[in-house]
C-alpha cells in the first residue's frame, strides 16, 4: 500500500519538470526584447534607446541558449515563494494560499449536492431505461451539459440578482468586508462560512451564504449532468449482470435489487469519474467565478493568463497537477473499500 | 447506412440533425440574408450603427435589436454560425489529427515508445485547459486561427487515448496478421488497414468535441481573449451582454435580448451536436439499442 501511494506520487516531480518546461517554452515564443519588459521597474531604465535595451538583456541572459534560461528560471521560482505574480503584486505562493479557501469552499458545497443527485439520477434513470423517467432525465442531463455554464450564470444573476435582488455577485456584501478585515475578526481558515462560525457572527455567516448560492446552483447544475449520464451507463450495465437475474429470482423486490444491489457496483466508475470532476472544478471554476465576481482560484488565474503572468500561470498549473494526482490517490484509495475485488498493487 | 437510419428514427438525434442542417443552411446563406455593406473591411466585422454603449431594442432596422457598441446582434448571429462552424470543426479536425498521430504510433511501436508517448499525454491531462488554452491564445494574437491552434494544442489527448486501445485491440486480430504475412508494410498496415477499423469510436467522441470546442471558444472570447473586438462571435456578443444583464432598476429585464438570442444560438448548436454525439454512442454500444 504505501510502496503504491509512493509510486503514485513520483509521477508529480515528472508532471512538474513537463509543465515547467511546456510553460517556460510558451514564454520563450515572445522575443528577448518583449521579455525584457517584466524587469524593467521604471522608465528611467529605458534611457539611452537600443543600446540600452540591448544590454539590458544581456544583463539579464535573454539571449542565452534555451536550457541555461530555463535553469536560470526554473532555480528562481524554487528558490522563493514560486516566483513573483505581476498581476496579484505578490508572491504566487500567497497568492494561491490565501485564494484557496474561496474556491474549496464553493466547490465542495456544489460537489456533494451534484455527486448524490447524480446517483440518485442516474439509478432512476437506468433502472427505467426507455422510459418516461429515462428520457426526462437523459435530456435534463443533455440539456445541462450543452448549455454555456456563462450564460446559465447571467441567467441566473439576472433573476437572482436582477429581478429579486436576492443573491448579489461577490463573496461579501461591503459591510461584511470592512468587519471580517477589522481586527476583531479571526481568520482562522480563510473560508468565510467557518470562519463566521467560529467567530460567532450570524450575520457574516448569512451574508457569505447569500453569496455563495447562485454559484453554487451554476456549478450544481453543469456538473450533476455529466456524472448522471455515466452513473445511468453505469446502472444499465449492471442491470444486466447475472447476479442481478440472481437476485430477482430469489423474489427480492424491485427496490431492493435496483438500490442495494445494482447501485453499489454501478458506482465504482462514476467514483472514478466523480473524483476527476472534483479536480476539475478545484482547478477550474474559471467561468463560473469570474461570472459571480467571485474572488477564488479561477477568476485569479484566467486574469494571470490573458495578462501572461507566467509565474502565477506556473504555479496554478502545479497547483492543479498536485490535486490531480492527490484526488486520482484518493480514488484509487477509496477503490477497494467500495470493491472488495479490486487489490492494489 | 444503418446508422443513419438509426440517427434519424430516434426523435432525439433525428432533431439534432435536422437543427444542424439548419444551421448549416444559416451559414451558408450569410451573405444572402444578412448582407454585408459595402464600407466593411470583412463579412465578419459586425457592423453598427453608431457608438452608443446602451444597447436598443428590437426595431425596423435591427431585427433582434443591438447590444452594447451599437453592434447588430442578427447580422452578428448569421455570420456568427459561420465562425462556430470553423471553430468546432477546425479544431476537432486538428487535435483529432494530432491524436490519431500519437496514438497509432503508441500502440503501433508499444515499448518504450509507447511508454513515453503515453507518460506525454498524461502530462497534457494535467494541464488545466481553459488557462492554458487562453495562454497560449493570447501569446499567438487574438483571432480565429490562434483559438483552434490553442484548443487543439490541448484537447488531443482523448483521441490518442482512444486510438490507442482501439488499435491495440485490432492489431491482434487475425486479417492483421494475415496482411502482415502478405508483406504489407507499417503505413498501409496503419492507414489502410487497422484506422478504418477504428473510425466509429473516434467519429464519437469527435461529434460529442464539436459541440464542447464551440462552448470553450465562446469561453475564451467571453473571457477576453479569443476574437477581436466586433468579430461576429457568438461569446463575443454573449460577453457584451454582461454589463446589461441587470436591466434598470424599474425594469431589470430591460435588456434581455442582448442575452437571450446569442445564448440561444451557442446553446442550440451545443445541444444539437451533442444529441447526434449521444446517439452516435449508443449505436456504438450495442448493448443499448433495443428494439
Amino acid at each position: 500500500m504505501v510502496n503504491y501511494v509512493f509510486r503514485r506520487l513520483l509521477f508529480f516531480p515528472v508532471v512538474f519538470i513537463a509543465l515547467s518546461l511546456m510553460i517556460f517554452s510558451l514564454q520563450m515564443l515572445l522575443s528577448p526584447v518583449q521579455r525584457i519588459s517584466a524587469y524593467i521597474t521604471s522608465n528611467s531604465e529605458l534611457k539611452g534607446g537600443r543600446e540600452q535595451i540591448e544590454a539590458l538583456i544581456k544583463k539579464y541572459g535573454l539571449d542565452e541558449p534555451f536550457l541555461t534560461q530555463y535553469w536560470e528560471w526554473i532555480q528562481n521560482i524554487l528558490s522563493g515563494n514560486l516566483g513573483w505574480s505581476e498581476t496579484a503584486r505578490s508572491p504566487v505562493s500567497e497568492v494561491l494560499i490565501s485564494l484557496f479557501p474561496a474556491t474549496v469552499e464553493l466547490v465542495i458545497l456544489a460537489f456533494i449536492p451534484s455527486f448524490l443527485g447524480a446517483v440518485w439520477l442516474g439509478t432512476k434513470a437506468g433502472a427505467n431505461l426507455n422510459r418516461p423517467k429515462d428520457h426526462a432525465i437523459r435530456i435534463f442531463t443533455i440539456l445541462g451539459w450543452s448549455f454555456p455554464t456563462f450564460v446559465f450564470g447571467l441567467i441566473m444573476l439576472l433573476i437572482f440578482y436582477g429581478y429579486l435582488n436576492w443573491f448579489p455577485p461577490g463573496r461579501l456584501s461591503q459591510w461584511a468586508v470592512t468587519e471580517v478585515e477589522s481586527g476583531n475578526f479571526i481568520r482562522y481558515t480563510g473560508a468565510n462560512l467557518i470562519d463566521s462560525l467560529l467567530n460567532g457572527r450570524w450575520q457574516i455567516f448569512l451574508d457569505s451564504l447569500r453569496h455563495l448560492i447562485a454559484p453554487i446552483i451554476t456549478l450544481t447544475y453543469v456538473n450533476l449532468a455529466n456524472m448522471t449520464r455515466v452513473m445511468r451507463t453505469s446502472m444499465l450495465e449492471t442491470l444486466r449482470q447475472d447476479y442481478i437475474r440472481t437476485a430477482r429470482a430469489k423474489g427480492l423486490s424491485e427496490k431492493i435489487v435496483q438500490n442495494k444491489h445494482a447501485r453499489r457496483n454501478a458506482l465504482l466508475p462514476v467514483t472514478t469519474m466523480a473524483g476527476m470532476e472534483l479536480a476539475y472544478m478545484m482547478g477550474g471554476v474559471v467561468i463560473t467565478e469570474t461570472i459571480f465576481d467571485y474572488h477564488g482560484l479561477g477568476q485569479f488565474a484566467a486574469h494571470a493568463a490573458a495578462n501572461l503572468d507566467f509565474p502565477a500561470v506556473l504555479g496554478f498549473a502545479l497547483y492543479f497537477a498536485l490535486v490531480l494526482v492527490l484526488l486520482n490517490l484518493v480514488v484509487d484509495l477509496l477503490y477497494p473499500l467500495i470493491d472488495p475485488r479490486v487489490v492494489l498493487k | 447506412m444503418k446508422v443513419f437510419k438509426y440517427l434519424l428514427k430516434n426523435p432525439l438525434s433525428s432533431f439534432g440533425i435536422v437543427s444542424l442542417l439548419l444551421f448549416v443552411m444559416v451559414a451558408a446563406l450569410a451573405p444572402i440574408i444578412a448582407p454585408p455593406q459595402s464600407f466593411q473591411l470583412s463579412p465578419y466585422e459586425t457592423p453598427r450603427s453608431s457608438f452608443w454603449a446602451t444597447p436598443q431594442a428590437m426595431s425596423k432596422d435591427h431585427f433582434l435589436g443591438t447590444t452594447q457598441g451599437q453592434y447588430d446582434i442578427y447580422y452578428g448571429l448569421v455570420w456568427g454560425t459561420r465562425t462556430a462552424f470553423k471553430v468546432g470543426l477546425g479544431v476537432v479536425l486538428v487535435s483529432s489529427i494530432i491524436g490519431i498521430i500519437v496514438g497509432s504510433i503508441a500502440a503501433f511501436y508499444g515499448g518504450i515508445i509507447d511508454e513515453v508517448l503515453m507518460r506525454v499525454v498524461d502530462v497534457f491531462m494535467a494541464v488545466p485547459f481553459l488557462i492554458a488554452a487562453m495562454v497560449l491564445t493570447t501569446l499567438l494574437g487574438k483571432g480565429l486561427g490562434p483559438m483552434i491552434i490553442a484548443l487543439s494544442a490541448f484537447g488531443w489527448m482523448s483521441y490518442a487515448r482512444v486510438i490507442r486501445s482501439e488499435i491495440l485491440r485490432i492489431k491482434e486480430m487475425e486479417f492483421i496478421q494475415a496482411a502482415r504475412t502478405y508483406g504489407v508494410n507499417d503505413f498501409s498496415l496503419i492507414f489502410r488497414f487497422i484506422l478504418p477499423n477504428a473510425f466509429f469510436p473516434v467519429l464519437v467522441l469527435a461529434t460529442m468535441a464539436t459541440g464542447s470546442m464551440v462552448l470553450a471558444a465562446s469561453a475564451l472570447s467571453f473571457l477576453g481573449v479569443g476574437t477581436e473586438e466586433g468579430y461576429a462571435d457568438w461569446g463575443q456578443f454573449i460577453s457584451y451582454s454582461r454589463n446589461w444583464i441587470v436591466g434598470q432598476g424599474d425594469d431589470p429585464f430591460k435588456y434581455w435580448y442582448t442575452l437571450f438570442f446569442p445564448g440561444m444560438a451557442i446553446f442550440l448548436f451545443v445541444f444539437s451536436w451533442n444529441l447526434v454525439g449521444d446517439a452516435l454512442r449508443d449505436v456504438l454500444d450495442p448493448h443499448t439499442i433495443h428494439k
